[in-house]
């Protein structure tokens, strides 16, 4: 029966994949994700998953080995965050590319140096071309409904891609909500057991994958990961709307808008921030002025036609990265750009980085900023990209 | 021992494969396979066995295989031996990484390592071809004191190799040999026995590679025989706690034969080309050799 169960985030995202059974299960433990790891290897070991849980020596190894049981057409998970998900990189490209359906919770975490454990995306943007479909969740419920909507979506034989869930390290990883869980028998009808149709392992049919293809065949292959990406689009929103027919909660879909059908200014993050902005803009609203928020929640496939839509309404975008990609801007605010001139749409686009290495970024510092969009659609121009909350 | 007209007529590497001429891997793999038969899966890392096998969309071998990145084997397999059992079919299913020296010695040696910790059920074969030979010779962990390389191009390499199946034999599996390509019926009887064993099997088999010992293509079977008849390569086996020589290096153990010179196995191989040039670096060539002999006669208790 389904239950309520006050969980941390990452404790959501054992209960997952609890409930979904993967038949294989190697991780490696990193702060902050390690206890994700510690609650399945406590319900393996207490016999309440049923799961193979290979205990790896590291991240690139539990990488590989959910490669190799995936390979066997079987379900499979693992969790990891930071300089793991950075170890794994090699191997996430693998998965892609072998177009295997590993699901993967990533606990959003800043890379060193120097140490530091606190919540920053740059370790999940960093694995933007690696062929991973990448959602980012806001509260700990979305992180488990994500899990299993991921299977439900990697797992689509027009799809076969692995994806992975983002979740922002304490703010969600760390923290308790009541959320509804499900055994496994209740979730059956909206994600049945795996057994992949396509390629496999099986000594009763060999095949091959992976070995030396040249350049008259790299391209296509390429170009077919990218149509598993358009598959996915096609995708998200159904197994979005049966998610929500059978368990009656849905998260946003690609952009999980508040408060923007009639709004001047519109304010776009990612993961709890994009939460964290509803209250500014209830706030704002109170005041008479006309904010709205939009939470990226899915990053790939991206949703450029979404954020079109969007624009077509709204006379300026604030876009908060928390993740710099050196040298140039925040990862959203640049496929934010693109995607607007791709649609010949001008309005200003405001880019800011801030809340780096788990500095908090509050409700009233998102008011602040949605400000800033204000003055950029009075002037019809942007300032320079800013870095809120630098100290210098 | 087997006879050649006892092997079992199957063949799980086709004609046509990719492998260079004289190749000592694709001896190994023919009648590793034939021991192990069709109800197998392979892994393959980054090494000479991913052209051997062939050109996509084509392939040579006549099993599945999943072809992974360079350092993963071990735990590819890791993932493979997981599925099957969850699966119940971890019984009848034979797994098998197929790693060359590099991916082995050097970049897979963590997977590897965990994954016998482990005590992952499946067969890794290192075949020790003594350098990158799939890139064109770059010295490895695997790659013999003095043996040129291009990554040792002038002196030669300056240290000794590892002694990599000892290094598994010591975490404790349950089967761990040391043959060579040179000696088929042998690879055949090897594998035929580490079918039987559940847990983590590694053998290690002597792959001779005229391609980068520089010597000449039809001598490669007596160039691997020679590497064991001068006490080069040793084989042995580790079988739960018992340790003992197999073929030749039994006889040269026991006394029964004499280690052939030293300089019959090294002279013709252009690798050695400049190591032979220098008495003394020759001497610390048979040191190595010696040193290892020594341990090992230790462990077999003889």
């Amino acid at each position: 029966m389904s239950k309520i169960v006050s969980v941390t985030g990452n404790h959501s995202a054992s209960w997952a994949a609890r409930t979904a059974i993967p038949a294989v299960i190697a991780a490696y433990p990193i702060t902050p994700q390690t206890t994700i790891v510690e609650k399945i290897a406590e319900f393996v070991e207490n016999g309440d998953l049923k799961s193979e849980y290979v205990r790896v020596e590291s991240e690139h190894s539990a990488m590989a080995a959910c490669i190799g049981a995936s390979a066997l057409g079987l379900r499979t998970f693992t969790a990891t965050s930071s300089h793991g998900l950075a170890l794994m990189h090699e191997m996430l490209h693998w998965a892609g590319r072998a177009r295997l359906p590993v699901v993967m919770p990533v606990v959003n975490r800043s890379l060193g140096p120097p140490w530091n454990i606190w919540v920053d995306h740059s370790d999940s943007m960093a694995q933007r071309d690696t062929g991973w479909i990448q959602f980012y969740a806001s509260n700990n419920q979305e992180v488990y409904d994500t899990v299993l909507m991921l299977f439900r979506l990697c797992e689509a034989p027009k799809v076969l891609l692995p994806g992975m869930v983002a979740l922002d390290a304490y703010i969600l990883s760390h923290t308790f909500t009541s959320i509804e869980v499900y055994d496994h028998e209740e979730i059956t009808d909206f994600l049945p057991s795996y057994q992949a149709e396509h390629w496999k392992l099986d000594p009763k049919d060999p095949m091959a994958t992976g070995n030396i293809a040249g350049p008259e065949y790299y391209y296509e292959l390429s170009y077919a990961v990218h149509e598993g990406f358009e598959a996915a689009r096609k995708m998200i929103p159904k197994v979005e709307a049966d998610f929500k027919k059978h368990f009656g909660r849905f998260h946003g879909g690609f952009i999980d808008t508040y408060q923007c059908d009639d709004a001047e200014v519109i304010f776009i993050a990612m993961g709890t921030m994009g939460e964290e902005a509803q209250l500014a803009v209830e706030e704002l609203r109170n005041e008479g002025i006309r904010a709205g928020s939009a939470r990226l929640r899915v990053f790939r496939p991206f949703p450029a036609e979404q954020i079109q839509a969007l624009a077509n309404k709204a006379k300026a975008f604030v876009v908060v990265d928390r993740s710099l990609s050196y040298g140039h801007l925040g990862g959203a605010v640049t496929e934010i750009r693109s995607a607007l001139y791709r649609g010949g749409q001008t309005i200003p686009v405001q880019g800011v980085i801030a809340g780096l290495g788990g500095r908090d970024v509050r409700y009233t510092d998102i008011k602040k900023l949605i400000h800033l969009g204000f003055d950029a659609a009075d002037k019809g121009e942007v300032k320079p990209d800013i870095f809120y909350g630098l100290k210098r | 021992m087997v006879t050649i007209k006892e092997l079992p007529r199957d063949e799980y590497i086709e004609l046509g494969h990719a492998a260079c001429a004289g190749c000592g891997a694709t001896i190994a793999i023919r009648h590793a396979l034939k021991a192990l038969g069709g109800n197998t899966i392979l892994t393959v890392p980054a090494c000479c066995m991913s052209v051997i096998q062939g050109l996509f969309p084509k392939n040579a071998l006549h099993l599945p295989v999943l072809n992974t990145a360079f350092e993963t084997a071990g735990a590819a397999a890791s993932g493979i031996a997981a599925g099957l059992k969850f699966m119940g079919k971890d019984k009848d299913i034979n797994v098998m990484a197929w790693a060359g020296d590099g991916g082995t010695y050097d970049i897979g040696i963590q997977a590897l390592s965990g994954a016998a910790e482990r005590q992952t059920n499946f067969i890794y074969t290192c075949y020790n071809n003594e350098s990158y030979g799939n890139t064109g010779q770059q010295r490895s962990g695997a790659t013999p004191y003095g043996a040129f390389s291009t990554t040792t191009p002038i002196i030669g390499k300056q240290e000794h190799r590892k002694p990599m199946a000892r290094i598994m034999a010591e975490h404790g599996i349950p089967y761990t040999a040391s043959i060579s390509a040179a000696y088929p019926r042998l690879v055949f009887e090897t594998y035929s026995k580490a079918k039987d064993v559940v847990g983590t099997r590694f053998i290690e088999v002597h792959a001779m590679c005229p391609t980068g010992w520089r010597c000449a293509t039809w001598d490669s079977v007596k160039f691997g025989k020679l590497a064991v008849e001068t006490g080069v390569w040793i084989m042995w086996e580790k079988e739960g706690d018992e340790w003992r020589f197999l073929g030749l290096s039994k006889r040269i153990a026991e006394g029964k034969i004499k280690r052939k010179p030293l300089m019959d196995y090294l002279k013709p191989q252009g690798r050695f080309r400049t190591l032979i040039k220098d008495p003394e670096r020759v001497k610390e060539f048979e040191r190595g050799i010696n040193r290892e002999w020594e341990i090992l006669k230790k462990r077999v208790g003889c």
